[in-house]
C-alpha cells in the first residue's frame, strides 16, 4: 500500500497527514511537490492536506486547483482512485469541480479552531467504514472559510445519492453556517471525500482533543484498500 | 546639517556630535538615517543595557544567551529549543491587525534564523477595559491579526494571556513569543565573515513600507501618531511560510556562514550587526537589491522595514545553490555585495559610495546612558493603605454573588473567544490546549514534552515593581510545574513608559531586580528578550509590565497534567499557605475599584519548595490535576478546575484566623491546588514526610455544585455560563 500527500505552497497540514499515515499506520507515504507532474496511478490514496495554499488569497483553493499536479489528481480521481481532501484540500476539490458546491467565509466572519461533535451520515464508504451510520464522533475544525454552500437542487442530489458523509451534530455545533450542517461530502461514486474537520489531528490519544476519532477515518481507508486489493490501483470502483 | 536633520532621525545634538567624531566628518543623509535607527532604543538598548547586564544568563542548559536573534537551550538528545518574546505595541495601537500580525511574523523569523523550526507561538496582550468601543476595536483587530498570520503560516498559537486595565487604554501591549525546535548541529548565527563571501538578500522585495519603524517605536504615542501609520509594516504570512521552508532547507545544506532576519531597521541593522559579530566589513550595492517600487532613494532602501526578508552570507560558490532553493519556493535571492576585512559598511548606488561607516559603530557604539532613577511618589501612599480596614467594615457579604462576578471579570473569565480564533493544533503536537496553566507540546520521535507559559501581573508591578517582577517569574515557573515540567529558562518582554522619567526608570530597574532574584533561585536564566519603552499616551504611562515567557521540559509527556478535576471522589489538597493578603487583588479592584495596598509576599525559597514538591508528586504519577492559585485566589482556582473538568467539589477550608474574604480570594503566592485518587493518599503521605510545607486537605471532587464551607454553593452550570460567555458577550456589544 502506498499513499501520497501533496504539498502546495502554503500547505501546512501536509506533515501532519504524513505523520499519521506513515508513522502511525506504517504505510509508505510519499510527499509530492505541486509542480511535479508524477504518475499517480501507483498510489492507493492521494491526500490533499489542509493549510493556506497560496495564502488563500483570492479564495481558498482557487489558485491551487491550477497547480500542475492537479491535472493528474483529476485524472486519478476520475479513474476511481481514492482522494481525501481535508480542510483546504476539500476547498481545492470544490474549486477543481471534483466535488459539488462551494465554500463561503464562516458566518461569524471569524476563524474557528475547536473540537466539534459530528454525526456520521454515511458510514459505508471507503472513508467511513470503521464508523457506524448515526454514530457521534468528535473531530477538531480549524478554518475561516468552511461555510459549505450548495443550491437546493444540488442538496437534493447529495441526499439522494447518500453523498453527505458527515454533518455537524446540530445547529449549535455547526461552527460556520454550512447548509444542512454539512461537514463532509463525497462524490457519487464514493471515491472522493472532502471534509472540513481534521481527522489527522485526532488520530492519537496523547493529543489534546477529546477523542482520537480521526483514527477511524484513516483506518477505514486502509480497511477498504485491504478488502479491495484485487481492485487494481486506479481502476474504477464498482458502485 | 541643521538640528532639524538629526532630530528627525530621533538623535540628540550630543549623539550627532559623537557621530561626527566617529566619522571624522559630517554624515550624509543616508548615514544619518542609519545612525538614527541603529542608535534608537529599539535597536541599541542604550537606556536599558546597564540594567539588562545584571540578569543571570548562565546555566548548563544555556547554549545561546542574550545577544543573538534568540536564545537557545539544551533539551538533551542533541536537540535544542530556541525561543524569544518581542513587543509590537505601537504598531498595534495604530493599526491593530497589521501591527499584531507583523509582530508574530517578526518573532517567528528570529527563531528560524537560528536554524530552528518554529513549533509554537504564544502571546501576552494588554488592553483597556472592554466597555470602551475603541478598546474593543483594538482587541478585536489584534486577536484577528495574530490569528491571520499564525494560522496561515501553520504554527500553532498554543497559549498566552490577556489582561484588561485602564492603564493600557490608548497604549495596548502586544508581545509575541515564538518557540522553535532544532538539532544542535543546525544552530545558525547572524554572523558575516570570510573575505569575499557573497552577501545576499532573500525573500520578499524591498518597498517603502515601515521606514523608520524602529524610531517610531522609540517615541511616545501622541494624538499625531495616527499620521505615522505608514511606519507600520504590512505582513504576508504566505510569503513567510515560503521563506521559512526555504531558509530551513538552506540551513540544512551547511552552505551558510550566517543568516539574519531583516526586522527593525531592515538592511541597515542586518548588515552592520552581521559584520560586527564577525569582526568583518560588508559592502553592497543598492542597485542589486530587488525592489517593489521605482525610484527608491538609498535612504529608503537602507531603512525599509518591508517584511519577510533575510540577509544571508553563504560560502563563496554557493550562490547558485541559494538561488535554486529560493526559486523552488518562488522567492527571490539576489547577491548584493560581499564580505570585506576592513570593518566598514560600505554602500554603493549607481557606482558611487552613498554610505561608508564602521559597521561596529552602528551596531555596538551607540551611547549607553545611566538614566536617573527615583522611587515614585505614589508608592508610599498606595502601599500604606491597609485594605483590611475597609474590607472588615462590610458585613453580610453574598459570597456566591461575589464569586460569580469575579468569574465574569474579563481578567479571570474564559479566554475562549480569543484562542478559538487561533489554530492551536496544527503540526499535531499540542498535548494540552489553551486554557490550562501552561501549554504542553510533545516532541515527535521522543518521549519528551515542553511546557510553556507567559505571565505577568502588572498591577503587582505597579504597586511594588521588585516583588511584581519576582512574582511574574515565580508564577510562570509554577504554571510550567503544574503541567508537569521542570522550568528551564526564560525570555522577557519588558514593557515600560518613558525611561527619561526617573520614576519610570526606577520601575524598570526594580522589576529587573525582582526578575533576577527569582531567576537565580529558581535556576531559570534569562536567554534573551525585548525592551519596549515609551509605552505612554497623553494620559500617562502603562503599568510596568515585565512579561515572562518560561519554557520547561518533561521527560515523559504522557505524564502531563491539566488543571481540571478528573473523577468523582478524588481528594483535593492545597500545597502552600493562604494569608490575609488582599492588597492589589482582583477582588479589591472588582468590588471596590481600588488598586492599592501591599501586594502578596513572595519567598522564592518557599516557592521553589512548593514547586519541587508538586513536580515530584507529578513525576511519581499520583497527581490527577494541578492548578496554580493566582488572580481571584483559591475560590476562583477551584471554580476553574470544576468548570474545566465538568465536576463539582465539596470544600472545607477548616478553621483559621483568616477572614472569609481572605480564605476565598486572597492572592497569596506559592500555592498550588492538586487532586489525587483516594488510593494514592498513602503515597502522598509518604512524599509529605520529607517536607516542611503546609499541605492541607481541602475536600473532594463531588456532585454538580462547588460548595465551600457555608460560604459558597453554586451549580457548575451557572459558574460555567458566567465565566464562559463574559468576553464573547462584551465583544458583541
Amino acid at each position: 500500500m502506498r499513499f501520497a500527500v501533496i504539498t502546495f505552497p502554503g500547505s501546512n497540514c501536509d506533515q501532519d497527514c504524513y505523520h499519521v499515515t506513515d508513522n502511525i499506520f506504517g504505510i509508505e507515504t510519499d510527499m509530492l511537490w505541486y509542480e511535479d507532474e508524477v504518475e499517480l496511478s501507483n498510489y492507493d490514496c492521494v491526500i490533499l492536506p489542509g493549510g493556506f495554499s497560496y495564502g488563500d488569497y483570492l479564495r481558498s483553493g482557487a489558485i491551487a486547483r491550477f497547480a500542475p499536479l492537479m491535472d493528474k489528481v483529476i485524472e486519478y480521481a476520475n479513474n476511481g482512485g481514492l482522494v481525501l481532501g481535508i480542510c483546504n484540500g476539500f476547498q481545492i476539490l470544490l474549486e477543481a469541480g471534483l466535488l459539488p458546491g462551494a465554500m463561503k467565509v464562516n458566518n461569524n466572519l471569524k476563524f474557528v479552531c475547536k473540537d466539534i461533535a459530528l454525526e456520521v451520515v454515511n458510514g459505508e464508504n471507503p472513508f467511513t467504514n470503521q464508523t457506524q451510520k448515526g454514530e457521534k464522533i468528535i473531530l477538531p475544525v480549524a478554518h475561516g472559510e468552511g461555510n459549505y454552500y450548495i443550491d437546493d437542487k444540488g442538496l437534493v442530489d447529495l441526499k439522494k445519492n447518500d453523498q453527505i458523509v458527515l454533518r455537524y451534530l446540530n445547529d449549535e455545533e455547526n461552527p460556520n453556517g454550512s447548509v444542512d450542517n454539512i461537514a463532509g461530502i463525497c462524490n457519487k461514486e464514493g471515491n472522493i471525500f472532502g471534509l472540513m474537520p481534521h481527522p489527522e489531528r485526532a488520530a492519537e490519544k496523547i493529543l489534546g482533543s477529546k477523542t482520537a476519532d480521526g483514527y477511524k477515518i484513516f483506518a477505514s481507508i486502509i480497511k477498504y484498500l485491504e478488502e479491495n486489493s484485487s481492485n487494481k490501483r486506479g481502476e474504477k470502483i464498482e458502485s | 546639517m541643521s538640528h532639524k536633520d538629526w532630530e528627525k532621525e530621533g538623535l540628540t545634538k550630543a549623539e550627532y556630535e559623537m557621530i561626527v567624531e566617529l566619522l571624522g566628518r559630517e554624515p550624509n543623509r543616508a548615514e544619518l538615517g542609519m545612525y538614527g535607527v541603529m542608535w534608537s532604543e529599539h535597536c541599541s538598548y542604550k537606556n536599558s543595557k546597564p540594567v539588562l547586564k545584571k540578569f543571570p544568563t548562565a546555566g548548563e542548559q544555556v547554549i545561546q544567551g542574550p545577544g543573538e536573534n534568540a536564545g537557545i537551550i539544551d533539551i538533551g538528545d542533541n536537540q535544542a529549543i530556541s525561543f524569544k518574546i518581542e513587543s509590537h505595541n505601537h504598531p498595534s495601537a495604530i493599526e491593530p491587525y497589521q501591527g499584531a500580525a507583523t509582530g508574530v511574523g517578526g518573532i517567528i523569523r528570529d527563531i528560524f534564523t537560528m536554524g530552528a523550526r518554529p513549533i509554537a507561538s504564544l502571546n501576552s496582550l494588554r488592553f483597556g477595559e472592554l466597555d470602551d468601543e475603541h478598546v474593543r476595536f483594538l482587541f478585536d483587530g489584534v486577536v484577528e491579526g495574530i490569528a491571520g498570520y499564525g494560522n496561515c503560516i501553520g504554527i500553532p498559537t498554543v497559549g498566552g494571556e490577556v489582561y484588561f486595565s485602564d492603564s493600557y487604554k490608548e497604549n495596548p501591549l502586544v508581545n509575541a513569543m515564538s518557540v522553535g525546535l532544532m538539532d544542535q548541529e543546525d544552530i545558525s548565527t547572524g554572523t558575516a565573515k570570510g573575505v569575499g563571501n557573497p552577501v545576499m538578500v532573500v525573500g520578499a522585495t524591498t518597498g517603502r513600507d515601515g521606514i523608520q519603524g524602529a524610531s517610531f517605536a522609540s517615541d511616545e504615542l501622541t494624538e499625531e501618531s495616527e499620521e505615522d501609520r505608514p511606519a507600520v509594516q504590512v505582513g504576508d504570512p504566505f510569503m513567510e511560510k515560503l521563506l521559512l521552508e526555504a531558509s530551513l532547507e538552506l540551513i540544512k545544506t551547511g552552505a551558510l556562514v550566517g543568516i539574519q532576519d531583516m526586522g527593525a531597521a531592515g538592511l541597515t541593522s542586518s548588515s552592520c550587526e552581521m559584520a560586527s559579530r564577525g569582526g568583518a566589513g560588508i559592502e553592497f550595492d543598492i542597485d542589486s537589491v530587488p525592489k517593489r517600487e521605482e525610484g527608491m532613494t538609498p535612504y529608503e532602501v537602507l531603512l525599509s522595514e518591508s517584511q519577510e526578508r533575510m540577509l544571508v552570507v553563504p560560502k563563496k560558490g554557493k550562490e547558485d545553490l541559494v538561488k535554486e532553493i529560493f526559486e523552488k519556493w518562488n522567492l527571490k535571492a539576489a547577491v548584493i555585495g560581499k564580505v570585506t576585512d576592513d570593518g566598514m559598511l560600505r554602500v554603493f548606488n549607481k557606482g558611487e559610495i552613498v554610505a561608508e561607516v564602521p559597521a561596529s559603530s552602528l551596531a555596538d557604539d551607540a551611547p549607553v546612558y545611566e538614566r536617573k532613577s527615583k522611587r515614585p511618589e505614589y508608592l508610599d501612599e498606595l502601599q500604606s493603605k491597609d485594605v483590611n480596614d475597609f474590607l472588615a467594615e462590610e458585613k453580610e457579604i453574598d459570597f456566591n454573588d461575589r464569586l460569580l462576578k469575579l468569574m465574569e471579570n474579563p481578567n479571570i473569565a474564559s479566554k475562549e473567544w480569543v484562542y478559538e480564533q487561533y489554530d492551536h493544533m496544527v503540526r499535531t503536537n499540542t498535548v494540552v490546549h489553551p486554557g490550562s496553566d501552561a501549554a504542553v507540546l510533545r516532541i515527535k520521535g521522543t518521549k519528551k514534552g515542553l511546557a510553556i507559559s507567559t505571565d505577568c501581573n502588572s498591577r503587582y508591578c505597579y504597586l511594588d515593581p521588585e516583588r511584581g517582577g519576582s512574582i511574574a517569574v515565580a508564577e510562570a515557573a509554577r504554571n510550567v510545574v503544574c503541567s508537569g515540567a521542570k522550568p528551564l529558562a526564560i525570555t522577557d518582554g519588558l514593557n515600560f513608559g518613558n525611561p527619561m522619567n526617573p520614576e519610570i526608570f526606577w520601575q524598570f530597574e526594580k522589576s529587573a531586580e525582582g526578575i533576577s532574584k527569582a531567576c537565580e533561585k529558581l535556576g531559570t536564566p534569562v536567554t534573551g528578550g525585548n525592551v519596549s519603552f515609551y509605552n505612554e499616551s497623553p494620559k500617562g504611562a502603562v503599568y510596568p509590565t515585565p512579561i515572562i515567557g518560561m519554557v520547561g521540559l518533561m521527560s515523559d509527556v504522557e505524564k502531563a497534567v491539566t488543571q481540571d478535576f478528573k473523577d468523582e471522589g478524588d481528594i483535593i489538597f492545597l500545597i502552600g499557605e493562604t494569608k490575609e493578603e488582599l492588597g492589589g487583588s482582583e477582588y479589591l479592584k472588582t468590588f471596590y475599584d481600588k488598586e492599592e495596598g501591599r501586594v502578596p509576599e513572595i519567598d522564592i525559597d518557599l516557592e521553589k519548595d512548593v514547586q519541587d514538591f508538586v513536580l515530584n508528586a507529578i513525576e511519581a504519577g499520583i497527581v490527577k490535576s494541578a492548578h496554580d492559585c493566582s488572580e481571584g485566589g483559591l475560590a476562583v482556582n477551584l471554580a476553574e478546575s470544576c468548570i474545566n473538568g465538568n465536576k463539582g467539589a465539596e470544600i472545607d477550608l477548616g478553621k483559621s484566623s483568616l477572614t472569609d474574604i481572605a480564605k476565598l480570594f486572597a492572592e497569596s503566592q506559592s500555592r498550588i491546588v492538586i487532586s489525587i485518587a483516594k488510593d494514592d493518599l498513602e503515597n502522598l503521605e509518604e512524599l509529605k514526610k520529607n517536607s516542611n510545607l503546609n499541605i492541607e486537605k481541602l475536600g473532594e471532587v463531588k456532585g454538580e455544585n462547588l460548595k465551600i464551607n457555608n460560604l459558597i454553593d453554586l451549580p457548575l452550570k451557572e459558574l460555567k455560563a458566567r465565566w464562559k460567555e463574559s468576553i464573547a458577550s462584551r465583544m458583541k456589544a
